[in-house]
């Protein structure tokens, strides 16, 4: 059987993402590369790539209507595209900036308004065209990584459970932010990371987005009421990786 | 008739974050010669007013998957600085550790999965898999291997969880610190030396250039300073000078040029460079004997004014790191590891300054906190910004030479590049900084 070819590609992010992947160890790293030939990786190699696409790994925000062209390219010619990380995924962190108006100014001063500064609203890749499957997280988590890639390398449908950050915590045990006298996202936010946060001694903040129908302003009353949380503060708390799935946007 | 040149690199490839070369040679005339930064801008400095001091270094260490825990870090320090939190020895101890499995993780990515290509002859990684099997697998051992230390003491390396202001939010088991002494023993020493042995055989194939200029690193009285320090510059000359930190604002000079989306900077020449070079030049003299002793071996000495040599500096630096991660982990397993609870902020409704070495040069964070403990703003000053008009001034003096030494087109280009991959640039960190107080 020949090798999937596949590409990735990336837009307004860390690159934390692509880091990631060089984390996987000997092992899986030359794993993958038994079943996949990587056609193109701007941060890896120099070689690129018009043909057509097996699986084109998308990383990063669409903050500018200029990325929109390339998005279609790369939907063009990709048999499968799938993006990962929370920035490509959700917006990511890079959307709390929708929420202010005078960003470019806070930033660049007089100089804002110098066209190569234009920026839009910072948007996930499925706003611009087509995704088919998403790898959530800041950063990915490599293990649903290889997990989504393996299934998709043996035609199979990936399934992703729809659980919460707060059952994968009570699976390894892992003592409740609240009963700490912190605060913590995990009742609302999507699961299948694991919850490495709250185990490290650290409140979820959602990385992966929400769940399904997640009931924001329960969030925001347990944030105010458990936590101690003033309201101004409960309510940019549930926002900062999650500005674009909320209804108050 | 004089020579035609048309290099367009667009985009640079193994490097982290978007960067253009454009040359333009008409008749022999040098038209155009621009290095460019077209990277979409990410606004941090904006996004981290209102949010609570709990949360900055969270948002900010997200500048930067490569250099998280160096963000983390400069982040923590600035807001206990300004908060009034006062570190236990043990916390500073740990940071320590962690700063140079930073340094040693990421030195060994560039080097040997973005620059030995090069030296190689070859585009990638990957054709070096049926050709340097053996390598290969080296390079992705100690890649991991600086994953493991890192991930150890900070939860994760990108975006880490347990380096939080105040401290830690949570330890590793002494088992777990021997396991990675006992590696570090059995198999990664042996890794590195087959390496350098590799690394040795192509040094010779590094480009010869000569730029002198200033570099600027943090300078430590008792080490070779990557977790604390002043500002210090070194001059052609060998002259040097020191600021405190709170000055960094009047050594950094930002300023926005129309190819880029990163300011630039500058301080006593037009430019400076920052970087493992800059340290190397700075602080030779800190450097443990073994780290002087590869030195010696691939022919680098201070003051060096040569920026692809920033490469060997990152090699230097590799063995300082290692030896020092060595003697963290035997002072741990030595003296145990204390559950300490966070040091808590003494003062609130002021501000504050931090910065560490990341490996890419000088990084300064710098936030405003209100009575409650909400950041209110801040300023993020990333080292590639910093290295882009020392970047562009060598071009301008490499190009000429190249034209009278008659080089190709396609040889100019490959050097072009390999300069540009010699500083390591992080571009898509470079565009994120934000400046309160704008400089005219």
């Amino acid at each position: 059987m020949s090798k999937a070819k596949v590409a990735f590609f990336d837009f307004a992010s860390c690159e934390g993402c692509q880091i990631e992947l060089t984390n996987l160890g000997e092992e899986v790293f030359l794993g993958l590369l038994d079943h996949l030939e990587i056609v193109e990786f701007r941060e890896a190699m120099s070689e690129k790539t018009t043909d057509p696409i097996d699986i084109a790994f998308i990383e990063g925000s669409f903050t500018r209507e200029s990325d929109r062209a390339r998005l279609q390219s790369i939907r063009a010619r990709a048999n499968t595209v799938v993006t990962y990380g929370a920035c490509a995924c959700t917006g990511g962190i890079n959307a709390l900036k929708n929420h202010q108006s005078d960003y470019l100014i806070n930033v660049y001063g007089k100089d804002a308004m110098s066209p190569q500064l234009d920026s839009q609203k910072a948007l996930p890749i499925s706003a611009a065209i087509k995704v088919d499957y998403q790898v959530h997280g800041c950063p990915v988590s490599m293990k649903e990584f290889v997990y989504i890639v393996s299934h998709l390398l043996h035609g199979k449908e990936p399934v992703i459970l729809d659980q919460s950050v707060c059952a994968e915590c009570k699976k390894r045990e892992t003592v409740c932010r609240y009963t700490q006298g912190d605060h913590c996202m995990g009742m609302v936010a999507r699961g299948g990371c694991g919850a490495p946060c709250p185990a490290d001694g650290v409140p979820c903040e959602a990385c992966r987005g929400l769940m399904p129908d997640a009931n924001e302003k329960a969030l925001v009353k347990v944030l105010q009421e458990k936590a101690g949380l003033a309201k101004e503060w409960a309510e940019t708390k549930s926002r900062m990786y999650t500005a674009n799935l909320r209804s108050d946007k | 008739m004089g020579k035609n040149i048309d290099i367009n690199v667009n985009h640079i490839t193994r490097v982290e974050g978007h960067g253009n070369i454009v040359v333009n040679v008409s008749d022999g005339t040098i038209e155009k010669c621009e290095w460019q930064v077209p990277e979409a801008p990410r606004f941090f400095e904006s996004m981290i007013r209102g949010r609570h001091y709990s949360e900055v270094a969270r948002i900010t260490s997200r500048i930067c998957g490569i250099c998280s825990i160096g963000h983390t870090l400069a982040s923590c320090k600035a807001t206990e600085d300004a908060l009034g939190i006062e570190l236990t020895e043990q916390s500073w101890k740990l940071r320590r550790i962690l700063k140079h499995a930073e340094t040693f993780d990421s030195h060994v990515v560039h080097l040997l999965f973005l620059v030995a290509p090069d030296l190689l002859g070859v585009k990638s990684v990957f054709p070096l898999l049926p050709t340097h099997p053996e390598t290969v697998k080296q390079a992705l051992r100690l890649k991991n291997f600086g994953h493991v230390v890192g991930s150890l003491l900070a939860g994760r390396t990108t975006h880490p969880t347990r380096p939080v202001p105040g401290g830690f939010s949570s330890y590793p088991t002494l088992d777990e610190v021997k396991a990675a002494r006992e590696r570090l023993e059995n198999e990664v020493v042996k890794d590195w030396d087959a390496i350098v042995q590799t690394l040795a055989s192509v040094a010779g194939q590094i480009p010869t250039f000569d730029r002198p200029t200033e570099y600027m690193a943090l300078h430590d009285s008792v080490e070779y300073g990557l977790y604390d320090g002043c500002i210090q510059t070194v001059m052609p000359d060998g002259s040097k000078q020191q600021w405190p930190l709170d000055d960094y604002l009047s050594v950094t000079n930002e300023f926005v040029v129309p190819t880029s989306t990163a300011k630039h900077t500058r301080n006593k020449l037009p430019s400076y460079m920052a970087g493992a070079l800059a340290r190397f030049n700075n602080n030779y003299d800190q450097l443990r004997p073994e780290a002087k002793a590869i030195a010696q071996t691939l022919g680098l000495q201070p003051q060096c004014h040569n920026p692809y040599m920033n490469n060997v500096a990152q090699v230097v630096e590799i063995v300082h790191s290692l030896h020092t991660v060595k003697e963290g982990l035997d002072d741990l397993i030595a003296n145990g590891i204390e559950d300490q609870p966070l040091a808590k902020p003494t003062r609130f409704d002021s501000e504050g300054f931090g910065a560490v070495e990341v490996p890419r040069g000088i990084l300064f964070h710098n936030y405003q906190y209100d009575k409650e403990g909400f950041c209110t703003g801040g300023n993020c000053i990333i080292p590639t910004n910093q290295n882009h008009g020392n970047i562009q001034f060598d071009f301008d003096k490499l190009v000429p030479e190249m034209l009278n030494k008659d080089m190709t087109q396609d040889e100019m280009r490959l050097h072009l590049e390999m300069l540009v991959r010699a500083y390591d640039p992080c571009i898509s960190c470079s565009t994120h900084y934000l400046d309160v107080e704008f400089k005219e």
